[in-house]
């Protein structure tokens, strides 16, 4: 034990003494370390965001989609072409044959620009539903949503977001004013509570219009996708299967797919997921670099002290004692780029957190250290082998 | 020092020894029936031009090295069969080396170079520090201790490796050429070293060339193509 102390004390003293080759050395696992911590911390931290946002979605939440690109857990829907087949008909026979849904609502996303007074802001134009408060649980503050006569007359009534209402108006009240929206003019019913933001899009720099007026207003005649609400005393499934079998009777299975909060999150966590681990598998070739230039410096190292070694072996050192000094050493020094690089990996993730969800886990950490003492040790083992098995009397004549 | 009847034991016998090495399918014969017994008290110079086999039988008394054939008695042991860990823990506790070199360990304190042979003996570090001081001190390199060996002079350095030799009180020190890297005065001043050590009780093996310091000796053993031809 007091063997090893001062084996370890010595191992310090030497990597001091060489303060620019040992940090070079490490420099390698210090890469390798840093990178895949701060990788899988910006994988399971994306993840967890993007999880986080879709259930906030709510779980009795379907979508159905135009083409085939049904989400399967373990493979992937082949795609298909995307062409838009729903129409006011569809709606019509979802609204009225559906009786394990609470709520069907159109849906579509239009680029658009809005302007009021010589302002204008160009901005996603949403066409929802009336029962979107209630779907997305989010409230107007600020007078009311469009109810279900005005969707189906398909009036200009619009609805802002909270930043584009402060945009468009600052201080003045925009209730009952009339805004221009794609050459129409449109009345401000109400203005939706503040949602924050989705990732990179901020969900309050929007206005929701009926999806009836987003149709004429963009000059459209089919629906984008539906957004469909299932009642809370059925299970996903029977809702699904009840869309399906209201769609089959006028479309093709290849014309629409159903997709539901869990799958998304299912296939997006897979999908990260495996992203992550590639991307950290990259990462960890750094490592294997690493411990093969702590490999060669060891070489060198052994070689530059063969006298050094046959002092030792002459008063007294075992050839063991002579594998374990070296073995420390290369372990100190890739155990120390180890620790380096989850500094730096940890502190990189909580610098890159204002930008970027990322979650340092503790297993990553845990990863880390033990797979950098395993390099330090596994490429130690053959420059302390040979250290270990020089003979005495010619390292002790090695000039 | 120690009793007479004690004295006449041989403490090192070499019986017949012989070392052969295998060149190229050529067997090349170094030492050939060696002879040798040394006692508690004895001062040996081994002398002999280079290439006659005496730094062999040097490492061969000093156990870094094995014979082909013959036997090595260390204290009523045949250790012409060890492994190399039981060499090296009779190396450790029964034979101290100097060498021409010096062979200071850089980067560490003339103590820390002192007590390396105790660390390996396995003693806790106060009692390392206490031995290794003592021993330092008692060759004038008390103010010393904390140098490092470049910051020494030749007879300094030397002197902390007969140190480093003398902590474990082995049963001999095998000195290899010791004043071969220094001027003539400083050399005269460790050989001075040796013979007061042995007058103090140590057994002293000196390997040299040097006819000048092999006559310091009380014993000369000459060697000539691997065979003892002299023994004044």
């Amino acid at each position: 034990m007091d063997k090893l102390l001062e084996t370890f004390k010595l191992t310090i003293i030497t990597l001091r003494a060489n303060k620019l080759r040992s940090l070079l050395t490490m420099l390698g696992i210090i890469i390798g370390v840093s990178s895949v911590i701060l990788l899988i911390s910006i994988g399971s931290g994306l993840k967890s965001y993007i999880t986080g946002q879709l259930q906030g979605l709510g779980s009795n939440s379907l979508y159905v989609v135009p083409g085939n690109l049904e989400l399967k857990p373990g493979g992937g829907g082949s795609g298909g072409t995307a062409i838009l087949k729903f129409t006011v008909a569809h709606y019509r026979e979802l609204t009225q044959k559906g009786t394990t849904f609470q709520a069907v609502m159109g849906y579509s996303e239009n680029n658009g620009t809005v302007s009021y007074a010589g302002k204008s802001k160009t901005l996603q134009v949403a066409g929802v539903g009336y029962q979107y408060p209630e779907v997305r649980n989010q409230y107007p503050i600020q007078g009311t949503f469009f109810n279900a006569t005005q969707q189906e007359a398909g009036k200009k009534v619009i609805v802002l977001g909270k930043t584009v209402a402060d945009d468009l108006f600052g201080n003045e009240d925009p209730m009952g004013k009339k805004i221009t929206l794609s050459d129409n003019k449109f009345t401000v019913l109400g203005v939706l509570e503040k949602k924050g933001a989705f990732g990179s899009v901020d969900m309050d720099n929007q206005v929701f219009i009926p999806f009836t007026t987003a149709m004429t207003t963009f000059d459209v005649d089919k629906i984008q996708s539906f957004w469909i609400e299932a009642k809370d005393t059925v299970s996903i499934d029977q809702a699904k299967a009840e869309i399906k079998k209201i769609l089959l009777r006028t479309l093709k299975q290849d014309d629409f797919s159903v997709l539901d909060t869990g799958s998304i999150i299912t296939v997006i966590s897979q999908v990260l997921g495996v992203l992550t681990i590639a991307l950290a598998g990259i990462a960890a070739i750094s490592l294997i670099v690493g411990g093969i230039g702590i490999m060669n410096i060891m070489l060198v190292s052994v070689t530059e002290r063969t006298k050094e070694i046959g002092l030792r072996k002459a008063v007294g050192a075992t050839p063991k004692i002579i594998m374990i000094q070296f073995l420390i050493e290369s372990t100190v020094i890739s155990v120390a780029g180890g620790i380096i690089g989850i500094i730096l990996g940890v502190g990189g993730s909580l610098a890159m957190k204002s930008f970027l969800p990322t979650s340092v886990s503790f297993w990553s950490i845990l990863l880390a250290f033990s797979v950098s003492v395993i390099i330090g040790v596994v490429f130690g083992v053959m420059p302390a082998a040979r250290a270990a098995r020089l003979n005495p009397i010619q390292a002790l004549r090695y000039e | 020092m120690s009793a007479p009847k004690l004295s006449k034991m041989p403490i090192l016998e070499l019986q017949n020894v012989g070392k052969a090495y295998q060149i190229d399918s050529q067997n090349l014969q170094i030492l050939k029936g060696i002879n040798l017994e040394v006692k508690k008290g004895d001062f040996i110079a081994i002398m002999g031009p280079s290439g006659s086999g005496k730094s062999t039988l040097m490492n061969i008394i000093g156990c870094l090295d094995t014979p082909t054939s013959g036997k090595v008695i260390f204290e009523n042991h045949d250790v012409s069969k060890l492994s190399e860990t039981e060499l090296a823990q009779i190396r450790n506790q029964k034979v101290g080396f100097v060498f021409q070199t010096f062979n200071l360990i850089p980067r560490t304190t003339a103590l820390a170079n002192v007590e390396l042979p105790l660390i390996y003996k396995g003693l806790p570090a106060t009692e390392r520090t206490v031995l290794a001081k003592k021993v330092l001190e008692q060759f004038g390199l008390g103010p010393r201790i904390s140098h490092f060996p470049n910051q020494l002079s030749g007879g300094e350095q030397q002197r902390v490796a007969i140190s480093r030799a003398l902590v474990t009180q082995p049963l001999i020190i095998l000195a290899d050429e010791p004043t071969g890297n220094l001027d003539s005065k400083t050399g005269e001043e460790i050989i001075k070293i040796f013979q007061d050590l042995n007058k103090a009780g140590n057994t002293v093996i000196l390997v040299t060339h040097d006819k000048d310091i092999a006559d310091q000796a009380k014993k000369i053993i000459k060697i000539h193509d691997g065979q003892i031809v002299g023994n004044i």
